[in-house]
């Protein structure tokens, strides 16, 4: 994999850019502010019943910084258990790496084909590609992914990657893929036909390859949750076993789980309890799989780890919640990001695993409006995050002569020094009053501006500068009092 | 008591009316205004934008400026959440000791404009009439960073002859976002659309915030498309009277 450009290696253009296309797809954008509609309605519903939510977001919070914080510890502890209980376990430190063991892992069993459990990770290292690129092919068993697999489109959101999709496009993709012409549009209909295709798969494939949603360091043991039990098909079924996840998947306890369980399907779907919740340790003689192997992969991973301020990013228990409620992926969808994490954890996640090299516009994608922290059940502060990546990209931009150069360098510049005393912001006023009489239309208003600030005169009217600023008025006000020390004047505009 | 105003740098320069209904209205309550014209910016637009470094001085400076104030009043929610959100960070950073002990001191006399007046004066009704149509947007560092919960709301109930209207959708930003409205105008300008739409389905005339910012970004689309809903703070409604209405 090609980590130069971005993990999929593919190059893609910055979110501005992107987003401006697909706001022009209609149809996208009514299909992503439905399904994010309906998400968040039952999210609240079923968060507001829970008198201790937000108690339970603060101990999500814990327990996941206290993994970070000992991470090292947690994952030598998690390999030893998972080892005794007959597991093996691998280490990769980026994508390539995890491809090759995986790859070579499928190949020890001559296989061709896998079946694939929903993974957001093996998205972000694009095995896909990587196995059909020695032959092998993967099998996307999650209704959503096969979607997308069948559709060669990528997934938008993390929790639904074909969210973007409605049911007439699905069926439309069913119908020529499956060579099903004469498929309903009604979801039993669609559901009927994703069994059919993937049943056969699932008894006749014999290598399954997942990520994991937690695993548990005291047990070796891994979880995933999931809604359509299509997942613990390929847990149960094949002989060998694949489980890639990310380093900062861990967590100390089983019982942690308490937590997670409660506020992932919560977050994620708005459900109370996830239909299926599938925990498994080691290998039992005569009981699924009969070889499994865990794949630690870093990929960036330990860099973020090593930044105090972004480190709370890999509390990220991939619910989803911050995509839905995130004001600007409700606009856009989530292929505007050109990365696997889109919204707000994308924003954040994405430019720091590859460095900023394709992503430097997503910590700008974002009004900082705080609606992916109120929701995050595990409290990661994106805002905050947001900007101290942005602090980075300034600097990394300032040690450039074009960058230094640049429109909004010169600009910060010199607003900067117009801060630095009263006086000085008082004769930027007098400045701005004469400055701006070539942009003030005979409406009055400020309707083109130039450069940068164009941006904001394009959908929108800007009200000139007024005669006379609040500190004016308040001298002119002190004067007049100090003249007639009885009257209390001035207060009237 | 003696409050300090900072009326914030885009007020004092785009929007003084809101600074006098300020000055009005915490008059009519009795008590003393005092301006210091040293005063300019929090710092917000350099820090939000990742201007970390230039932030510094700004953050110092409003420091240097009120701290010996007894109460510092500000109508901008958003500067405000600046303040107490990021101001500790910036005096850890700084690793100024002193700067530390300021900001510490500080932060507990910083309030917002409707806050300081039902937090901490326990008014509600401040004798405003406004026979008006109005709606009231909730800015997201007024819902999420200060918690002002319906504390606006309040204030407006008691407004004689006003006639209140909820706006949908009250914990959707209205786009603005301070540089992300130029960085990412197309998104921005898509948010506005929808926030401009749910205003004018109210029906009605004035669009009321605790933050300028929102209203300017909003009557930016307003005026645009020819809407007739004017946008107004909510200090300028608080301190209109009997008779002279509206003041814009």
């Amino acid at each position: 994999m090609n980590t130069e450009k971005n993990f999929r290696g593919q190059r893609h253009p910055d979110f501005p850019v992107a987003a401006k296309e697909l706001l022009q797809d209609v149809q996208l954008r009514q299909n992503v502010r439905h399904a994010t509609d309906v998400i968040t309605a039952k999210r609240a519903h079923v968060v507001d019943e829970m008198q201790d939510w937000q108690t339970l977001r603060d101990a999500g919070s814990a327990v996941r910084q206290n993994a970070l914080d000992h991470l090292d510890r947690y994952l030598t502890q998690f390999e030893e258990a998972c080892i005794r209980a007959g597991g093996q376990v691998h280490w990769a430190i980026d994508a390539a790496e995890a491809n090759r063991i995986a790859i070579e892992l499928v190949q020890a069993h001559a296989a061709k084909e896998v079946i694939k459990i929903k993974s957001m990770t093996t998205e972000e290292i694009g095995l896909n590609d990587a196995l059909a690129q020695v032959g092998i092919h993967a099998h996307e068993t999650d209704l959503a992914e096969l979607i997308i697999q069948l559709g060669k489109d990528k997934p938008s959101h993390i929790v639904a990657p074909a969210l973007h999709k409605n049911r007439q496009q699905v069926r439309a993709i069913f119908q020529r893929e499956m060579e099903l012409p004469e498929l309903g549009d009604r979801p039993e209909d669609l559901t009927e036909a994703a069994r059919v295709f993937l049943r056969e798969k699932f008894l006749r494939i014999p290598v399954a390859i997942s990520g994991a949603n937690f695993l548990v360091a005291e047990t070796g043991g891994v979880c995933i949750v999931e809604s359509e039990g299509n997942g613990r098909m390929c847990l149960t079924l094949p002989r060998v076993l694949i489980a890639i996840a990310g380093i900062e998947k861990v967590i100390p306890k089983f019982r942690d789980l308490e937590v997670f369980l409660q506020t992932l399907p919560r977050s994620a779907t708005g459900e109370r309890m996830n239909p299926y919740n599938s925990l498994w340790t080691g290998v039992y003689p005569g009981d699924g799989p009969q070889e499994f192997h865990v794949i630690l992969l870093d990929n960036g991973r330990s860099e973020i780890l090593g930044d105090a301020e972004a480190r709370q990013t890999l509390k990220c228990i991939r619910c989803g919640a911050c995509q839905n409620a995130c004001p600007v992926y409700r606009q856009t969808g989530g292929h505007a990001y050109g990365s696997v994490y889109a919204g707000p954890i994308g924003a954040i996640l994405t430019p720091q695993l590859d460095r900023f090299r394709q992503s430097a516009s997503l910590p700008y994608a974002s009004s900082l409006c705080g609606a992916c922290y109120e929701v995050c059940p595990v409290k990661i502060n994106i805002p905050e995050v947001l900007i101290h990546l942005r602090g980075q990209i300034v600097r990394e931009e300032q040690e450039t002569f074009a960058g230094k150069i640049g429109p909004w360098n010169v600009g910060m510049q010199i607003a900067a020094s117009l801060f630095a005393s009263g006086d000085r912001l008082a004769l930027a006023q007098y400045l701005g009053r004469i400055g701006q009489k070539p942009f003030v239309a005979s409406s009055g208003f400020i309707e083109h501006l130039p450069f940068q600030l164009g941006g904001w005169t394009q959908t929108r009217d800007l009200a000139p500068l007024p005669a006379q600023s609040f500190r004016q008025w308040w001298a002119q006000r002190e004067k007049t009092a100090e003249n007639s020390t009885h009257t209390k004047a001035g207060g009237q505009s | 008591m003696r409050i300090s105003l900072f009326i914030t740098c885009y007020n004092d320069t785009l929007f003084p009316g809101t600074g006098k209904a300020v000055v009005r209205v915490l008059e009519r309550l009795g008590h003393s205004i005092e301006f210091r014209p040293e005063q300019t910016c929090c710092g917000q637009m350099h820090w939000n934008t990742g201007y970390i470094r230039e932030a510094l001085p700004i953050i110092q400076h409003f420091v240097n400026v009120y701290r010996d104030a007894e109460v510092v009043c500000i109508p901008s929610s958003s500067c405000v959440a600046m303040i107490r959100e990021h101001y500790r960070k910036a005096a850890i950073e700084s690793h100024d000791t002193r700067f530390v002990a300021d900001v510490e001191s500080l932060l507990p006399r910083v309030y917002e404009f409707s806050e300081l007046l039902v937090k901490k004066f326990g008014v509600e009704d401040v004798g405003a009439t406004f026979p008006h149509k109005v709606t009231y947007h909730a800015s997201c560092h007024s819902l999420r960073s200060l918690q002002l919960g319906d504390i606006p709301m309040r204030l407006l109930r008691q407004v004689r002859e006003i006639d209140l209207v909820d706006l949908p959708r009250p914990d959707q930003c209205c786009g603005f976002g301070g540089t992300f409205a130029i960085k990412n105008a197309d998104v921005s300008s898509a948010m506005l659309a929808d926030k401009v739409c749910d205003v004018r389905d109210t029906g009605a005339e004035v669009c009321t915030a605790v933050d300028n910012s929102c209203l300017m970004h909003l009557y930016g689309s307003l005026h645009r498309q020819h809407f007739p809903v004017r946008t107004m703070h909510l200090a300028e409604i608080l301190a209109s009277e009997a008779k002279t209405g509206a003041d814009r």
